[in-house]
């Protein structure tokens, strides 16, 4: 067993610097690497881009980091939760790349497995096309789109173990597990973190070759972001 | 005239036995509401959940397990999770039978744009493109007029596009219509409406031949 164990967050961002680029994996703030964020506003890393699908709230998730004014670009599908991300994007503070969800997913991946680029429906005759390759494939159109290159990848996931194999939980899975191994380092954080022979071969999500570093966070919030509830009888 | 609930209603009926069907925020969420009861649907959400079920009770809510909202929602037997590429594959890959979104403008020739207005703060696309690009079979639900009374189904968007020549079928306030050859088909008429108003309504080409039916909800 390669033990890929470290024994907190600090030791687990280890090499993290200003001007990097990272991907968070997290859906809104559901299954978002609340460790690891909280430990870049620690260590005050700025002028960083953020690969992630949201943009997190004014006072948790990536808001930590956009109220340090840490963040110098983000590309994200869908950032409408957040007032300090939009002051600092109409100010010109900070650089905004939107990208398609399912692009946003696939460009992850693609860096995971070693896919340059690849080719999407998504987007074909909108802006987002603009300036890119296209191409007819049984006559329809597609864009070509680049994997993506990061520094760090920040995931969390519910269980893991010592070797870094991965357990997720609900929809907290997102996109966590397409950015595992699409950076140079892949730091995961768990709520369960177990020795090896623990967990069933046949239920892990993620094999722990993907995974460079693993720590039980110390705490979750997990803050709901829209609580939805329907009344009994 | 119909209200929001009612769109959802009509949408309801175009929902067939054995569907798999994604659907997007507002007017579409209600959707689910009107399916009936005697049929297998199950509801997708793009941030990595099959088989949707109604919100939690009050204390239930689980912060792992949301829809694409960000609602706390639950799952029914047979649901699944899964990744967000696993989720657009079902969506890339044309497995999810029926799209329902809303959209600020439709064009005659299936345009659509609903992401994006120029000078206003900008949100995002979120998985619109992803499914716009994508599903054979998509349903826009919407009013028919803006709040400034100006029609939304247009001869060309004047927004920013989300996605081209996709629409095929639109349910408003007012109609429903199918979008084909270059041209909106008027299909069938909301309870009170007249097919004057619905042309009065409607900027793009508005075809109604012969007889058009009040819709049955």
């Amino acid at each position: 067993m390669i033990n890929k164990k470290v024994n907190n967050v600090q030791d687990a961002l280890q090499g993290v610097e200003s001007n990097m680029t990272f991907m968070l994996g997290g859906f809104g703030l559901c299954g978002i690497p609340e460790n690891a964020i909280s430990e870049l506003v620690r260590l005050g890393v700025n002028n960083v881009t953020c690969i992630s699908n949201n943009a997190g709230v004014d006072d948790f998730g990536l808001g930590l980091l956009l109220q340090h004014k840490q963040i110098k670009k983000m590309i994200s599908s869908y950032v409408g939760e957040n007032d300090e991300f939009e002051r600092q994007m109409l100010s010109g503070e900070l650089e905004v790349e939107l990208t398609p969800q399912g692009t946003l997913a696939e460009k992850c991946k693609a860096a995971q497995a070693g896919f340059p680029a690849f080719y999407t429906p998504a987007g074909y005759g909108t802006e987002i096309a603009e300036g890119k390759e296209t191409r007819d494939f049984n006559g329809k159109m597609y864009v070509l789109e680049h994997a993506y290159k990061a520094d760090f990848a920040f995931v969390k996931a519910w269980k893991g173990d010592e070797a870094g194999n991965l357990v997720f939980k609900g929809t907290a899975r997102n996109f966590n597990p397409c950015m595992c191994g699409a950076a140079t380092i892949t730091v995961a954080e768990v709520e369960e973190l177990v020795s090896v022979g623990e967990l069933d071969p046949n239920h892990i999500h993620v094999p722990g070759i993907f995974v460079q570093r693993i720590f039980r966070g110390e705490q979750y919030e997990k803050r709901i972001e829209q609580k939805t509830v329907r009344q009994r009888g | 005239m119909l209200d929001k609930n009612g769109i959802a209603k009509r949408i309801a009926k175009e929902v067939q036995d054995g569907y798999y069907v994604n659907l997007g925020i507002g007017i579409p969420t209600l959707v689910a509401n009107f399916v009936r009861d005697d049929i297998e649907v199950e509801f997708q959400s793009e941030n990595g959940v099959l088989g949707m079920g109604p919100f939690p009770f009050e204390g239930e809510e689980d912060a792992d397990i949301i829809n694409a909202g960000k609602q706390t929602i639950t799952t029914l037997a047979g649901a699944s999770f899964f990744d967000s590429a696993t989720s657009f594959s079902m969506i890339r890959g044309q497995h999810v039978d029926l799209t329902i979104l809303g959209a600020m403008e439709v064009a005659e020739n299936g345009d659509i744009a609903n992401w994006k207005i120029p000078g206003k703060m900008v949100k995002g696309m979120g998985g619109a493109m992803d499914l716009v690009a994508s599903a054979e079979n998509i349903i826009v639900a919407m009013m028919h007029t803006n709040k400034r009374g100006e029609s939304k189904l247009l001869t060309a968007c004047s927004l920013p596009l989300t996605g081209v020549g996709c629409v095929k079928k639109i349910v408003t306030n007012l109609a429903v219509m199918d979008v084909k050859d270059g041209a909106f088909h008027l299909l069938e008429r909301a309870p009170g409406v007249t097919v004057e108003e619905i042309v009065a309504a409607t900027a793009g080409t508005l075809i109604a031949e012969g007889e058009i039916p009040e819709m049955k909800l």
